[in-house]
């Protein structure tokens, strides 16, 4: 339609370039640090024999969420090991939980103060609106230009898709506890910080566990996409299912990534109901 | 007796300008204007009033009248929108954020809420010490206080419950307890006893004032409750659309209401259990003393129009009741002496009470004594006054005689 192109890619290249120059040093370290995590997650848990593992996850379902879960665990985790998926699944679960580390380290404060504070919150609210209209994938662009292929940008990519429902809920649940508690630990004469600490957060507590939940299923479904990116895990074997057609292949990776996504949902839903029902 | 807290033009307007809407009502302009032309609600509208040390006042008013407003602005759980509040010398509407916070847990944390706000993820226990934790006090004190006041307000075996598990007469309970823990010198109470039922209520009241005698802190109590604002309150405050129509013991209100607002207020009051005999007694001009001599004594009877008198000796000292009747038919036996003196057998033991037996229990001494009005005497058998029959049963029949406020007003509440 016209002959002058928009320099769109340029100017991105520019300021991805900018960035990379001035804030280099500061990436290195993220990106170590990430791995670190990661890889410590991910070998810490392989170290143990799997029969071990699967029973120290069956044993913490039970705990949260009741026997029948267990039992759909232990077989799952059983079947997985069986099919020879364990690595790729410990390897899934460690990207998973790496970056929901790193969601609720960002996300909690940032939930916070939205809640403190009604500009800030003004403010990030159509951030995180944008974020979450943005298809999954899209995510990776970023993630590689900033720190290449691999695990790490795996990690990063999860963790930002998945941030948005933690602050969201966080923010929520602080906002709806009922002003006549913050009154009266105000009457009280408590300062911001037990205010926060004793009254908002404990009755906020249902609520962020949920954006905990959300965030968790999110990052798993983020995680096997960042196969593409080379993050590695249960993704890689979808993956290369699907390129090269293998049915079978694809459909036992799916297959386990489902049981992970089950135990990981029943574990975390259970974490916002079991203090109050238990007691 | 000296002030404790004393309130000054205190005004709260919710809104966004709570200036302008407050120089509007200055300027004359009504709340449903403020309302209408400003969307600006009028909670409490410049306000003036005083709490003595050691006193419980009430703050008593329809639903909506500026009871629960009223109160929090005096914590300034409410930012004021004009006025002063002055506690202990300390104007709390110049303290900022911290000095306030200070100014709460040494002075008033201790808060009692309408709606009982009781954290739910605390138990029982520890939402009683949750005051007490704010302030760091250590573990074994904190628990220690706590347990007290568990006992207090009568719910020991419930301290490892949830509020989730009360009823919501307990609930308030520990809404109770928590404020009771604090050592404040100020106790603010929203409805404290609301959601309780009636004996226990009764009981809490009774602790209440219990506790007041003891630990002699200065109370603030809300209730739209007559029977309680009466029972409580050394004074008690009447609101009316955010202002205060009048403050006053329950005798004042009872015997001398300021409008016909009050007036219809406390018409469904018992009046026998709240008027004593002060407020019914005449002064002792109609009495007579012993060393008067009967002629000297039947003049007065006679001049007074009177069936018979109250009998002194100079010191004032009651002596008993002397009957017209008799008095003539002993005189008229000995019609011939002079002199003649006093018969110990004409002067009737008489009904006496004191200045604060409530009406109710004057009207069994009427049943008890066959004679003569009521001495009202002091502890050292001075006469203070004379009741009349009349004066007691006029008294109890005022509410009665003015059916047509009663009417109007019922529409309005
Ligand atoms: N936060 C608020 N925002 C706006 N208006 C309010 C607010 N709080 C109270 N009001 C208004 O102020 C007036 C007084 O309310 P308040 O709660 O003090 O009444 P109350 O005497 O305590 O009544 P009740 O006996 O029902 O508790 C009411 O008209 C109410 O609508
Ligand atoms: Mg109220």
């Amino acid at each position: 339609m016209f002959s002058y192109r928009i320099p769109l890619r340029q100017w991105i290249t520019t300021v991805v370039e900018y960035l990379e120059r001035e804030l280099g040093p500061a990436f290195d370290g993220f990106s170590a640090f990430v791995y670190f995590l990661v890889d410590n997650l991910k070998e810490g848990m392989l170290f143990l024999p799997p029969i071990v593992l699967i029973l120290l996850i069956a044993a913490l379902t039970w705990y949260m969420a009741g026997w029948k879960n267990s039992i759909v665990a232990f077989l799952g985790l059983l079947l997985s090991e069986n099919i020879g998926l364990w690595e790729a699944f410990v390897e899934t679960l460690a990207l998973v939980l790496s970056a929901e580390i790193l969601v609720v380290t960002v996300g909690l404060p940032l939930g916070i103060w939205s809640a403190r504070s009604d500009r800030f919150n003004s403010i990030l609210r159509p951030i995180l609106d944008f974020m979450q209209t943005m298809p999954a994938f899209v995510y990776l662009i970023p993630a590689v230009m900033f720190f290449g292929l691999g695990l790490v940008p795996g990690v990063v990519a999860t963790f930002v898709f998945a941030l948005p429902p933690l602050i969201r809920l966080t923010n929520l649940g602080i906002r709806q506890v009922p002003i006549e508690l913050v009154e009266a630990a105000d009457a009280f004469g408590a300062t911001e910080m037990q205010k926060l600490l004793k009254v908002q957060i404990p009755v906020a507590r249902p609520t962020i566990l949920a954006g905990v939940n959300q965030s968790i299923m999110l990052g798993l479904s983020m995680v096997v996409i960042a196969a593409m990116i080379g993050a590695g895990g249960l993704g890689e074997d979808v993956l290369r299912g699907i390129q090269r057609l293998q049915v079978g292949q694809g459909f036992e990776a799916g297959l386990v990534v489902v049981i992970l996504a089950i135990i990981l949902d029943r574990i975390t839903a259970g974490l916002g109901v079991r203090k109050n029902a238990a007691k | 007796m000296e002030d404790k807290i004393t309130v000054k033009n205190l005004s709260k307007i919710f809104g966004n300008n709570p200036g302008k809407a407050l120089e509007e009502l200055r300027k004359g302009k009504s709340k449903d204007d403020i309302l209408g032309e400003m969307n600006h609600k009028v909670g409490v509208h410049e306000v003036s009033f005083s709490v003595r040390k050691s006193e419980i006042f009430v703050l008593m008013g329809l639903s909506g009248s500026g009871k629960s407003t009223l109160l929090r602005l005096i914590n300034r759980l409410h930012e004021p929108s004009g006025g002063e509040i002055i506690i202990d010398g300390t104007d709390l509407t110049k303290l900022n954020k911290k000095q306030l916070r200070e100014f709460r847990r040494k002075h008033f944390c201790g808060m009692v809420f309408q709606n009982f706000a009781i954290l739910p993820h605390l138990t029982v226990q520890e939402n009683v010490e949750f005051g007490l934790e704010l302030q760091s006090v250590d573990k074994e004190t904190r628990a220690a206080k706590a347990l007290e006041v568990i006992k207090m307000v009568g719910l020991e075996g419930n301290e490892n419950s949830y509020p989730a598990e009360l009823s919501g007469g307990m609930q308030q309970r520990v809404g109770l307890a928590r404020g009771l823990a604090v050592d404040a010198d100020i106790l603010l109470m929203d409805e404290a006893f609301s959601a309780l039922d009636p004996i226990i209520r009764r009981q809490m009241q009774d602790e209440l004032l219990e506790i007041q005698d003891r630990m002699q802190k200065t109370i603030i109590f809300v209730t739209h409750d007559l029977d309680e604002a009466f029972r409580l309150g050394n004074r008690i405050a009447i609101m009316k659309d955010g202002k205060i129509v009048q403050v006053g013991s329950a005798e004042d209100i009872i015997s001398k209401p300021a409008d016909d607002y009050v007036k219809a207020f406390v018409e469904d009051m018992d009046r026998s259990a709240i008027l004593t005999a002060a407020s019914v007694m005449h002064p002792p001009e109609d009495t007579a003393f012993i060393g008067d001599g009967p002629r000297t004594i039947l003049r007065k009877i006679r001049k007074k129009g009177l069936t018979g008198i109250l009998i002194t000796n100079t010191r004032k000292e009651l002596k008993g009741y002397v009957r017209a009747v008799e008095l003539a038919d002993y005189i008229n036996q000995h019609k011939d002496s002079e002199n003649i003196p006093m018969d110990e057998k004409l002067i009737h033991e008489t009904a006496a009470t004191d200045q604060n037996t409530p009406l109710s229990d004057i009207i069994n001494l009427y049943t008890e004594h066959e004679y003569g009005p009521i001495a009202v005497t002091g502890d050292d058998n001075k006469l203070k006054g004379v009741i009349v029959k009349g004066a007691v049963i006029a008294a109890l029949s005022e509410s009665y005689s003015h059916p047509e406020n009663g009417k109007s007003l019922d529409k309005n509440l």
